[in-house]
């Protein structure tokens, strides 16, 4: 079945590699890492003391009074969509507001104002809880106020589907152009939740990195000696457009997201089933949704996190899925694992890849695992043409979601 | 405390919770109209001057604290 044709013509991001899309880009090219030692005191008693934090903190791009009425994961969804926003030139393009729509969510939500707050009430009392908890904390929050910045009247959506977030908002935005019900779609991730008590709880998981000494080293998908994955913070967003209103306005293409294929395990509440059946089945339907042959997919932006289990049982499904021909990559090696905001970030990285002709590192594989038989640009970016691209991501819950994005 | 005094207050509450330029702060102002200081925003004023004043304010008086000399009027009459 044909679809209405939806481009990409917009990208926003504030990451731990740089405060917008061009220095993320540039630092992912030369194999940086974003992961740092956590500073605060209250890292001092946990298990796991680096993270993936934003190279620039919100308050140097926000007012500080708009600020106060901000989670940090409304303020970096607010900046991901006005760098997109105006990156897609739709600032006083007299858009109509009621053909704009918004697909933003988030992995966790507003965790850091609802410990905060908590804090304020156990130590002052609830007559001291601020008024601008509850829009702080709820997880529509940061979809909310972006659909307020701009002024959004077709559907304002929170996505919530833990790391697979990011794609899904995407996804559901390219649903609402095909469906008719917008011309234009500001879509993406935000997440903001360096904070102990997260960090406790993943790390009780046994799921985070605790390679507390070599910070920068210690995001590496597929390599032998990887031991969990290495929390990150930040926000991506793209506009999404309905191909012949892009085209009319003259607007500069960089993708075409070309399908979308989404999948559920129902297997168990975190692990990823062992054969990667969701994955299998999510690659199958986007290819099939975008109308490609898979031998198309030169390039896959694997979700790859970095943890045992997970990144060998993603090779496993895209053996399976797509050959062995595609040029993967896991960008969390250098930006951490951004959670709700991962598909997000990592969808950016796919469309900024098939442009450039460029696929960038994986960094910190200096030995691969046994099991890895596929094709990774290890260590350095490779230059590749690249008319389509997959990108994976998976969720707690058994959420798996597959974009495959190409060329303009 | 003087009225300017706790006007001087009030001014240092506004500019830090919603950004009043304290210059404009002066009794006839309206904190709604005049100050652009939303609902939300005014209970964290009130708040914030019951801490800094030593005063209660209850909720069934908010309503009646329509302008900063209103609230200088209150603060005044409690402290």
């Amino acid at each position: 079945m044909a679809h209405t044709d939806v481009v990409v013509t917009g990208l926003g991001a504030t990451t731990p590699l740089g405060g917008d899309v061009a220095s993320t880009w540039d630092a992912m090219l030369n194999g940086q890492s974003g992961v740092s030692a956590l500073t605060p005191d209250w890292a001092e008693q946990l298990p796991v003391r680096i993270a993936a934090q934003l190279a620039v903190e919100p308050a140097e791009l926000l007012d500080r009074v708009k600020l106060r009425r901000l989670d940090r994961s409304e303020a970096i969804a607010i900046i991901a969509a006005n760098q997109a926003w105006a990156d897609a030139g739709l600032a006083d393009s007299g858009l109509d507001p009621e053909r704009l729509g918004v697909s933003v969510g988030s992995g966790i939500g507003g965790a850091l104002t609802l410990l905060s707050q908590d804090d304020i009430l156990e130590a002052s009392g609830p007559r001291r809880v601020s008024p601008h908890t509850i829009p702080m904390l709820m997880p529509n929050g940061p979809a909310a106020w972006v659909g307020l910045e701009l002024g959004a009247r077709a559907g304002v959506h929170s996505v919530a589907s833990a790391c697979a977030t990011g794609a899904e908002a995407i996804t559901l935005g390219m649903d609402m152009i095909r469906a008719g019900r917008a011309d234009v779609v500001l879509a993406g991730g935000t997440e903001a939740v360096i904070h102990q008590l997260p960090i406790a709880g993943f790390s009780s998981m046994r799921a985070m990195s605790t390679r507390n000494d070599e910070p920068e080293k210690a995001s590496r998908p597929w390599d032998k000696a990887r031991d969990g994955f290495v929390l990150g913070e930040g926000a991506g967003a793209i506009v999404l457009e309905r191909a012949d209103h892009a085209a009319a306005r003259g607007a500069r293409v960089y993708a075409r997201l070309a399908g979308a294929g989404i999948t559920s395990d129902g297997y168990d509440i975190v692990q990823p089933h062992p054969e990667g059946i969701g994955a299998v089945r999510a690659i199958a339907k986007a290819i099939a949704d975008a109308d490609i042959d898979r031998n198309d997919i030169m390039h896959v932006n694997a979700h790859a996190t970095s943890t045992p289990v997970g990144d060998m049982a993603e090779i496993k499904a895209l053996r399976q899925a797509l050959g062995d021909h595609p040029v993967l990559t896991a960008t969390k090696s250098m930006s951490g694992h951004l959670l709700g905001a991962a598909g997000a970030l990592e969808s950016i990285a796919t469309i900024l890849a098939i442009r450039d002709g460029v696929v960038p590192p994986t960094i910190n594989l200096d030995d691969p695992d046994d099991g890895l038989d596929l094709d990774v640009a290890a260590n350095k970016a490779r230059h590749l043409e690249i008319p389509a691209a997959l990108n994976n991501s998976f969720g707690f819950g058994g959420h798996n979601v597959a974009l495959v994005f190409t060329r303009a | 405390m003087t009225r300017d005094e706790i006007t001087t207050g009030l001014a240092e509450i506004l500019e830090e919770v919603a950004g009043v330029t304290p210059d404009d702060v002066a009794e006839g102002k309206s904190f709604t109209d005049d100050l652009d200081v939303d609902s939300l925003s005014m209970v964290e004023v009130v708040v914030a001057a019951e801490e800094k004043f030593g005063v209660k304010i209850p909720d069934n008086e908010v309503q009646n604290l329509k302008t900063v000399g209103d609230a200088v009027s209150y603060i005044e009459a409690q402290s």
